[in-house]
């Protein structure tokens, strides 16, 4: 089915950027691997953020600093030329890539954690330690539990679907919620609903000072 | 952002000039740079580098000063890929160098990082030079990528999860055109075309989401505008792009 519900622009543009937080990337990395459009948009924002990188005003970097380069390419590993994609060969895989290392594997793999209600969770360490990311598993027909107290949330299907007042949520759809919205996501029939949410602030880089005293750049 | 497109040309002869208020995205520095490789390559021949107009004839042609400077890319990344070759190592330096220092500097990295930061993601293009694929990306997209991850490497102790483009599980594009490979060389030029001509307005917010990590929040209280006003204009501005980058996309599914 094709997707309906596709990443914010902003959120696309923030991981373009690499302002995103881990647990945030995580899904729209996710959510890439299943919509090809949204691929193409990533590409557009990348395409800015070169535009950008090529007309910003450049910075002299110190006079040593391509000597000091050349002295640490010796016996430097070359990292071989990549394999066409057509080459890979497409196999039944429910989780995305990226999604795979986090948890450990596809499916198969997961060890699921009582919720209640029949539902069930796995939450996802990240490696910055804020991350408010889990999978969750939602029995066909019942509803899904509400996982976050305020904040925004993004949930990703990955099996099965929901449905909220903004309709159908099938694999590779995401939904945007945050606590002006009243969602009572209920799984479809038929096959039990896993989707990854995330909650939280999705930026990251919060606490870098130095950003505090940037002037405003030329605008 | 325009600052130095707007005032380089004056250093130049009015023909350079003539390419650069037509293709305003093509600074100067890039003619200085088809320059400075004829004259490395012309090295070992005697004093008989390039002249100036001679130069600037090399990118004189319209729409060759952009074709020729991203080809110039290429073929430096192509060279370093084949025969390690450190001439051409020199030129993409001399060029994104100053570029990544100013960029990381601008998202609060203190200078002396930033050194490191330069060479880091300098390092890591001469060690990949061999996975770029022209057809794929433009040089500047890759290496913006490059810096762009090796500042979240070196200063989070988080990673970036990345999309993976071999991942098994991954939903392939449509089935390409037979044209697609000019197809994304243009996508990439109509990208370039469409920031040209964004209003400034919206040109500004993307500045700040790319170079400050600003949240839509920040930003409106930055400019000292309503929130609703920044993410519209941000939305319009990457609505535009998308269109641009390519137009044969049906975007008629609702973005959430």
């Amino acid at each position: 089915m094709t997707i309906q519900h596709h990443i914010n622009d902003d959120l696309l543009v923030a991981y373009a950027a690499g302002s995103l937080s881990e647990s945030w990337s995580l899904l729209v990395a996710s959510h890439l691997a299943l919509c090809p459009t949204c691929r193409k948009a990533l590409e557009a924002a990348e395409t800015m953020g070169a535009q950008l990188l090529e007309t910003i005003a450049p910075v002299s970097v110190a006079p040593s600093s391509f000597d000091a380069l050349l002295a640490r390419l010796d016996g430097d590993p070359y990292e071989p030329a990549l394999p066409p994609s057509h080459e890979t060969i497409p196999t039944p895989s429910v989780l995305p890539s990226p999604l795979r290392d986090y948890v450990g594997g596809d499916l198969h793999a997961l060890k699921w954690r009582r919720l209640g209600k029949g539902a069930f969770h796995i939450p996802i360490k990240t490696r910055d330690g804020e991350g408010k990311a889990r999978l969750l598993k939602v029995p066909a027909g019942k509803p899904v539990p509400a996982h976050s107290h305020g904040g925004e949330e993004l949930t990703l299907v990955l099996t099965g679907s929901f449905s909220t007042y903004q309709g159908a949520f099938h694999r590779g759809d995401v939904e945007t919620a945050d606590e002006t919205v009243e969602h009572m996501p209920v799984a479809g029939p038929g096959e039990d609903c896993i989707c990854l949410a995330v909650t939280d602030a999705p930026l990251r880089f919060k606490s870098l000072a130095a950003r505090i005293v940037q002037p405003l750049i030329g605008i | 952002m325009n600052s130095m497109i707007a005032t380089k040309p004056a250093e130049h002869t009015p023909r350079i000039r003539l390419v650069v208020d037509n293709s305003p995205l093509v600074s100067g520095s890039m003619a200085a740079m088809v320059r400075k490789r004829k004259h490395l390559h012309s090295r070992g021949e005697g004093e008989t580098g390039l002249t100036d107009n001679e130069a600037n004839s090399i990118s004189g042609e319209h729409s060759a000063a952009t074709d020729a400077s991203t080809e110039l890319l290429c073929t430096c990344l192509a060279d370093i890929a084949e025969r390690q070759d450190r001439t051409a190592f020199k030129t993409l330096f001399d060029y994104f160098a100053p570029r990544i220092k100013a960029y990381v500097m601008k998202l609060g990295t203190p200078p002396a990082q930033a050194e490191e930061l330069v060479q880091e993601t300098m390092l890591k293009v001469w060690r990949k030079a061999a996975q770029f694929d022209p057809l794929k990306a433009a040089p500047s997209t890759w290496i913006f990528r490059i810096a762009r991850n090796q500042r979240i490497d070196a200063f989070r102790r988080d990673a970036r999860p990345e999309l993976d483009p071999h991942d098994p599980g991954l939903i392939p594009d449509a089935e390409p055109l037979p044209d697609a490979q000019l197809g994304q060389q243009q996508s990439e030029e109509n990208v370039r075309e469409a920031m040209a001509t964004l209003p400034e307005e919206q040109k500004s917010i993307l500045l700040l989401a790319f170079f400050e990590d600003l949240s839509h929040g920040e930003i409106a209280a930055r400019l000292n505008i309503p929130l609703g006003t920044v993410k519209s204009r941000s939305r319009l501005a990457l609505a535009k792009l998308r269109t641009y980058l390519d137009q044969q996309i049906d975007f008629s599914g609702p973005s959430v």
